[in-house]
Parts: structure tokens; C-alpha cells; sequence
């Protein structure tokens, strides 16, 4: 059996040594099966020991791997060799610092995810002994969607808004606090809202929808962004009607 | 090196290590918690667990039957103790993670939903679709946003304990951007680290999961105990190991050979008809299913292919509907990674190492040997999975044993007596991080982690797969102890402080040949067939002389010594194990 074999060019970059990011180019032989992060770790353990990115899960759940290749946001571990030309560029997500390589800084989106406060707030703390909150299917269904986010960061990186201004608190975490919003288990929202109704939040977002494109997981984050800016123009409007509902 | 003081210390920030700095945090929000992991908490591995978590709701259920279940499908080396407690807190914690917003599947009128799992006699099994692990993990991470007191410190890869006059201290670790060492100075430290799965080749485990927890423990002098028992799941996608619920066959699923037969009735597991019917055929335990797969094999009745051979995993018969709503990641992992459709086609499947069931050894309260130093989860061996772990028990296992984990430490943090003079301490904790210098600054050696992690991989296959033996697993000993000796001239290529992984993954790969050679040592000493650990030349149980946990010990460069202590037995006594027809 003839080996086929691809050309990977990727960004490296080591902040002690490098005064800027470079392009190092590896043929790598691939199986048919292969994904691009199987041709990483071929480089990683054949040919450059140095070759610096993060992975663990191998199966598009644990979100590590997000990458830039061939200019597309992708998963390295759910994008298949066979479905590219020749040669694959490979670069760190965009709009993040890089810290080494493939590997950017992700501080900041940590801070934003915290930031929406992603956790139920609960109208009356409930006894363990009393069981479980009733949620039926179809109140299940009105926020699951938004419950598949794996933090692969595929989405910051397409946003054309957050590389504009890295302030915008971004897909992802909007969409985690329109999830927790629709809960009918969480009376959160209006905590909430000083980050998601704010500028930095839904009102900074253009509805391009490139987050919802390259999302791996079809989450639609720009679905929930939309869905919250009606949701905040209706609290806006409510709170002339009803002011003593204002916090 | 800088000292980061806190009170409680948590390394690995997964399920288990979540959920335990969690319940420090609510035990006294005067306690410092230092959250520790070598990976932001989102990709630890718990997020790949598919299937579900057990506990008992129902009304048609009982703790009786769970802790039955859980007994006789771990062989009887559960202690049983344990395990009373386990199922006991077991719905407690799973109804405390649904008031933190779990999103747990329901009934048509808002109850939790439970389906079947292996070894179980009742539908039991709690599921958030197909992705429970996903959920859980992400629903503990986010809820522990909640208190200020959990400072994390994210890709900080821990190296050692640091233990002096018989007590733990903290714990060094590398921050992985600046690739300095650091000491978490502690009153109390949680190991909660996950397994060992990467040992093997073929595994449905991450990356990630390199014993590293284990291994500290172990050569701060606590034993790893039942370390021979690991766990093949019967289920993996060929070629990659990635793992295909037991969940699939809890919905109806069946495994079919070459001749489209289920040859699950050749191997006292039927009738297969009426189907699905609990603890019978494709609903047997773990390691009976893999075990099965092993004599098809030999039988030539299994699929070959370019990835070797395969049995079928048939779900067509489901419909789409039911597949897209109760196993959408099942299709969607089978159509990106061997291009099949279940809903058209079956699935080709063949067992993958899944779980370690043997781990730091641990008391009911996750407490150790050492003073001060905890573990939780699947590093720990409590043991409530004795010999063979059933498919569901362990992510409820993580919520049971973390937070007592994290209530006991805390505890201990608030109580606990005053350590030795802080020279010496800092001085064992030098001693650790001149371990990590000596590695990074080497020259001249000849040997590469990639090769070394290979031949291990390669070693550990050959020598103590399914099935094993007293020629096998010497071999297997040997082999391992030779690439310990080459481990000592790994060379690092990759000199630099920023984020270096060729760094982590030569630690990594040191824990691992440790627990590998503690995994072979166990597996060669117990002479006889239980649970998961089979051996072609001692094919039948014994309880006369092995009714009881093996403990490896730390001798250094030397072989483990390994002795044993009792199985703690309180009311089921060791019976033979019965799944299919024969129940009746």
C-alpha cells in the first residue's frame, strides 16, 4: 500500500526565543481515517519534539483541539486529513494571544464565563430530601441546545465582532446565560442582565452568525443572542410598565 | 521557588476534584482552596462519559438491589460497607447536581428519567442524553464559580507530594506557562486525578489520563491497591478506542458476530429472547461481555478488519427517532469517525481498556495512609467496584466519594495537629522540585518519551490484556522493568519554560511506567480468575486465597512489594455470579 502523505505548515512561536510567529513546514504520512490531530501527534512524536498545542479526548467533547486550519476554525480532532488539498496551514485560533504555538491564552474567556454567572439561581433553596425540580421535556428542550458547549473558543475565533473589540462578552458565554435564563428551574436572569443587556453584551453583536457556522457542537450561539436581545428589549419596556419589577 | 499557602490543596480538577473542593467550600468558607489541574476543569476526561450515573429513585428499585447488583457484579472484592454508603448517598447527590442545573433527561411529566445498564436488575441509571459526563462535569464547574474561595489554578501540572514525618504538606507543581515549580503549602491535600487508561494502547481514555495522582501517592509511600483489575469496555469504535455507551444497549442495542448471530448465549449470558431484559445478554457486566468477545475471537467468529477484528453493535432496529433523542453522540461519533449511521448500518465494536478499578487505597472516608492526604474518584480505591466496576456506578461514584473527600479534609484542615518545623518541609519540597530541574536540564541521554511510551504500551498489551498468565505477565514484568532502567536517560528535546509538554509528558510517562509495573506486579501475584483479571492458567475464583485486596508498595527501583488485607464483607457472602436465564 503506497503511503500518502501531507504537508502540514504550522505556526510556531516561542516567546523566549522567537521575536515573531513563523511557519515551520512537516510532511507527515496519514491513513485514510486520520484527523488532522493525529497528524499533529505524528509530528509531535516523530518528528519535533517541541511542537507545542493542546489535546486529550480524541472525540470532539473535551474542546481542547480548537485550531485555525486552512483559515476555518475547527476542532484538529474532527477534521479529516482526506478533506483537505495537499498542504494544511495550521495556526492558533484567532483573537486570542498566543502563548506558545497552538496554544493561545484563554484567560480572558474564563473571566467572561464567569462573568454571566453560569449557575442556577433558585427562587427558594430546596430540600435534597424533597427531590428533584420538576422539568418537563419540552422545558427541558427550550434551553438544551444551549447546554452542548464544549468552551472550544471555535467561536471567539470566527466572531468578527470580538476581534474588533475583546471586550464583548462573546458567544459562548452569551449563549451559556440565555441557557441558564430559560431554566425554568433559575429566576437568574435579571442578576444577569448587567453583563448580558449591557453593551459589552447581546447589543455589541452584529448577527453575522459566523459563530454559529463554525460551531462543531450546533450550539447556535447566534440564535441565543438573538433570542436574549428580545428578550432585553422586553425587560427595557417592562420596566416603564411595571417599574416596581425593576431591580 | 514560591510557596502558595492554602488550606486545602485538590489535584485534578474533574469530577472528583470539583465536586470535593466544592464541599470544602461549603464545610467553612473560611478555608482556602487551591484547585489544581494540569487542564482547564472542562476537558477533563469525566466530560467523555456517556452513558449515565447511577442511583437509586424509583419506586420499583431498592438500595437492597443496588447494592446486590454492585456486589456480585464486582465479584464479591467490593467492600461491602462501602458500598452500603455509596448506593445509600447515591440519590442525594444525584438530586443535589439536578438542583444545580444538571440537565438531566425526564419523563413526560418532569421526573427524572433512569434507564438500563449493565449488571443492573432495575433501571437505575440517570442520563442527560448521551452525554452525561459532558453535563455533569460542565454543571460542577460552573456551580463552583460560585465561591470565592475556590481559587483555581488551571495547567499546573502536579509533580509530587510533599510528605515529611508521615504527613502530607502540600504538593509541587509546574505552572505550565512559565514552567516554574511551584509549592502549594497545605494542611490537607485530595488526590483526585482520574485513572491510568493511557498504560494501554487501545483505550477509550484521554490524554490526560497518565496516573499521575496515582503515582504520587504511591511513591509518598501510600499503597495502590487491586491495581490487576482494569476494566475493557466491550464497545469501542475500531482504531480510534472511542467508546460507544453501554447506554446503546441499555436502549435496546444488540452484539452480533460474522454469521449475524448474538453470541452472548454461548457464554452463560441468555436465552437472548425476551429483549431487552435486564442482567442478561447484551445487559451482562463489563468484563463477562469482553471476555466473550475474546473466545468469538479465538472461535473465528468475530469481523476482521484493517483495525482488527470486530463484533457488531446493531441499534436499527431503535428507529431514528429514538437514536437521534436518547443517542444522538453515539450517531454522530460513528458517522465522523468510521462513517456508519446506525440507524442504517451496525456499528463495528471491539473492546477498549475504559477504567482502572484499582487505585491509591483509600478508607470509606477517602483518607489514606498518609495524614492529611485524600483521594476521590477514579485514582481512589475505596473499593466499590471490587473486581469488575458496573457500567454507571462511577460517575455517581465521584459525587458519593468527592464530597466526602472534601468534608473529611476540611475537617482535617480545621483540626488537624501542627506539622514538623517549616525548614524541613521546605527543604522536602526543594528535594521535589530539584527532581523536575534534574529532567529538564539532562544531557546525553538516548532515549525519547514517544519511543518509551510506545514500548510500554506495547508491553502492557502483550502481557496483561484480557486474558493472562503466569508466562505473560512475567514477561510483561520484565519488559517493564527494563523500560523503567531506559526512563532514567529520557532526554528532553524542548528546553523551553513556556508551556513545555515535551516536560509534562516525560513526567507523565514516568507515572505511568510505575503504575504499569504496579498494574503486572498485582496481576502476576494473584493466582487466580475474578472479575476483570482472568488468567488462562488459573481459570477459576479462589476465594481460600484471594479473597482480599492486593497492596502494591513503592520500593523504588525494585519490584513492588505486594501483600494483602481483607475484603470487608458484611451481610452478601461470596456466591457465584449469575447473569441470563440461570437467575431464575
Amino acid at each position: 500500500m503506497s503511503q500518502r502523505t501531507i504537508e502540514l505548515e504550522i505556526l510556531r512561536y516561542d516567546p523566549e526565543q522567537d521575536a515573531a510567529p513563523h511557519f515551520q513546514n512537516y510532511v507527515v504520512p496519514y491513513h485514510e481515517d486520520w484527523v488532522v490531530l493525529d497528524a499533529i501527534n505524528y509530528v509531535k512524536d516523530e518528528l519535533d519534539r517541541t511542537l507545542t498545542y493542546r489535546w486529550s479526548c480524541h472525540m470532539a467533547v473535551c474542546g481542547s483541539c480548537g485550531m485555525v486550519l486552512n483559515g476555518e476554525p475547527a476542532l484538529a480532532c474532527h477534521a479529516f486529513v482526506r478533506d483537505f488539498p495537499g498542504r494544511i496551514r495550521v495556526e492558533p485560533l484567532q483573537n486570542f494571544p498566543i502563548e506558545r504555538d497552538l496554544v493561545v491564552v484563554m484567560d480572558g474567556f474564563i473571566d467572561k464565563l464567569s462573568s454571566v454567572k453560569p449557575y442556577i439561581v433558585p427562587k427558594e433553596e430546596k430540600d435534597l430530601d424533597d427531590g428533584e425540580y420538576l422539568q418537563t421535556p419540552a422545558e427541558l428542550g427550550r434551553f438544551k441546545q444551549f447546554t452542548d458547549c464544549i468552551n472550544c473558543l471555535l467561536c471567539y475565533s470566527a466572531c468578527p465582532q470580538y476581534a474588533l473589540d475583546d471586550s464583548f462578552v462573546g458567544p459562548a458565554a452569551l449563549a451559556l446565560a440565555h441557557r441558564y435564563n430559560l431554566d425554568s428551574r433559575d429566576i437568574g436572569r435579571s442578576a444577569r442582565a448587567d453583563i448580558v443587556a449591557s453593551n459589552p453584551g447581546v447589543w455589541e453583536c452584529s448577527f453575522v452568525g459566523a459563530c454559529s457556522d463554525v460551531c462543531p457542537k450546533s450550539v447556535d450561539p447566534a440564535a441565543a443572542i438573538q433570542q436574549a436581545k428580545i428578550a432585553s428589549t422586553g425587560d427595557y419596556f417592562m420596566s416603564f410598565l411595571m417599574p416596581w419589577k425593576r431591580r | 521557588m514560591e510557596t502558595i499557602d492554602t488550606d486545602v490543596a485538590i489535584v485534578g480538577a474533574g469530577g472528583a476534584g470539583l465536586r470535593a473542593a466544592i464541599a470544602v467550600a461549603e464545610a467553612s468558607p473560611s478555608l482556602k482552596i487551591a484547585l489544581i489541574s494540569k487542564v482547564y476543569p472542562m476537558r477533563s476526561h469525566t466530560v467523555a462519559a456517556e452513558g449515565g450515573a447511577a442511583g437509586v429513585i424509583k419506586g420499583n428499585d431498592s438500595f437492597e438491589d443496588h447494592f446486590h447488583d454492585t456486589v456480585s457484579g464486582g465479584d464479591w472484592l467490593c467492600d461491602q460497607d462501602a458500598v452500603d454508603l455509596f448506593v445509600h448517598e447515591a440519590p442525594r447527590e444525584l438530586t443535589r447536581i439536578e438542583h444545580w442545573g444538571c440537565p438531566w433527561s425526564r419523563e413526560p411529566d418532569g421526573h427524572i428519567a433512569v434507564r438500563p445498564f449493565g449488571g443492573m436488575k432495575v433501571e437505575r441509571t440517570w442520563y442527560a442524553a448521551d452525554k452525561t459526563g459532558f453535563h455533569l462535569l460542565h454543571t460542577l464547574f460552573q456551580t463552583s464559580l460560585k465561591y470565592p474561595t475556590i481559587e483555581r489554578f488551571d495547567e499546573y501540572y502536579s509533580t509530587d507530594l510533599v510528605v515529611s514525618d508521615g504527613r502530607c504538606h502540600g504538593v509541587t507543581a509546574i505552572e505550565m506557562r512559565t514552567g516554574q515549580v511551584r509549592f502549594f503549602r497545605s494542611k490537607a491535600v485530595i488526590i483526585a486525578t482520574g485513572g491510568a487508561g493511557r498504560v494501554f494502547p487501545f483505550t477509550t481514555n484521554g490524554a490526560i489520563k497518565t496516573g499521575d495522582g496515582m503515582a504520587m501517592a504511591y511513591r509518598a509511600g501510600v499503597p495502590l491497591k487491586d491495581m490487576e483489575f482494569v476494566q475493557y469496555h466491550p464497545t469501542g469504535l475500531p482504531g480510534t478506542g472511542i467508546l460507544i455507551t453501554e447506554g446503546s444497549r441499555g436502549e435496546g442495542g444488540v452484539l452480533i458476530n460474522k454469521d449475524g448471530y448474538r453470541y452472548l448465549q454461548d457464554y452463560d449470558l441468555g436465552p437472548p429472547d425476551p429483549w431487552p431484559r435486564k442482567k442478561a445478554m447484551e445487559l451482562g457486566p463489563r468484563d463477562r461481555l469482553s471476555q466473550a468477545f475474546w473466545h468469538e475471537q479465538k472461535k473465528g467468529r468475530t469481523i476482521s478488519t484493517d483495525y482488527g477484528d470486530v463484533v457488531h453493535l446493531d441499534l436499527r432496529h431503535l428507529g431514528e427517532a429514538k437514536i437521534v433523542e436518547r443517542l444522538p453522540m453515539v450517531r454522530e461519533l460513528s458517522q465522523s469517525y468510521i462513517g456508519v449511521d446506525p440507524v442504517y448500518e451496525p456499528i463495528p465494536v471491539r473492546p477498549v481498556v475504559h477504567y482502572t478499578m484499582g487505585g491509591i487505597d483509600t478508607d470509606i472516608d477517602a483518607a489514606t495512609a498518609v495524614d492529611g492526604l485524600f483521594g476521590a474518584g477514579e485514582c481512589a480505591c475505596v473499593s466499590i467496584n471490587g473486581a469488575n466496576r458496573l457500567g454507571s456506578n462511577s460517575l455517581t461514584e465521584l459525587l458519593v466519594f468527592g464530597a466526602r473527600a472534601g468534608r473529611r479534609a476540611a475537617d482535617f484542615a480545621i483540626d488537624g495537629g501542627v506539622g514538623p518545623a517549616d525548614s524541613e518541609v521546605q527543604s522536602a519540597a526543594k528535594a521535589m522540585e530539584d527532581r523536575v530541574l534534574e529532567l529538564f536540564r539532562r544531557s546525553g541521554g538516548a532515549e525519547s518519551v514517544a519511543g518509551l511510551r510506545r514500548d510500554m504500551n506495547e508491553a502492557m498489551e502483550a502481557g496483561a490484556g484480557i486474558y493472562r498468565s503466569e508466562d505473560s505477565l512475567q514477561a510483561c514484568t520484565s519488559n517493564m522493568m527494563e523500560i523503567r532502567e531506559r526512563y532514567e536517560n529520557v532526554v528532553l528535546t524542548d528546553k523551553s519554560n513556556v508551556f513545555n509538554t515535551d516536560l509534562v509528558e516525560a513526567l507523565e510517562l514516568g507515572s505511568m511506567i510505575d503504575v504499569a509495573i504496579a498494574m503486572a506486579s498485582s496481576a502476576l501475584q494473584r493466582r487466580e480468575s475474578r472479575g476483570s483479571h482472568q488468567r488462562l492458567d488459573y481459570p477459576d475464583r479462589d476465594d481460600a486465597k484471594f479473597l482480599s485486596h492486593s497492596l502494591a508498595r513503592y520500593s523504588g527501583t525494585g519490584l513492588p512489594g505486594i501483600d494483602y488485607c481483607d475484603v470487608t464483607i458484611t451481610r452478601s457472602q461470596p456466591a457465584e455470579r449469575v447473569y441470563g436465564g440461570a437467575q431464575e
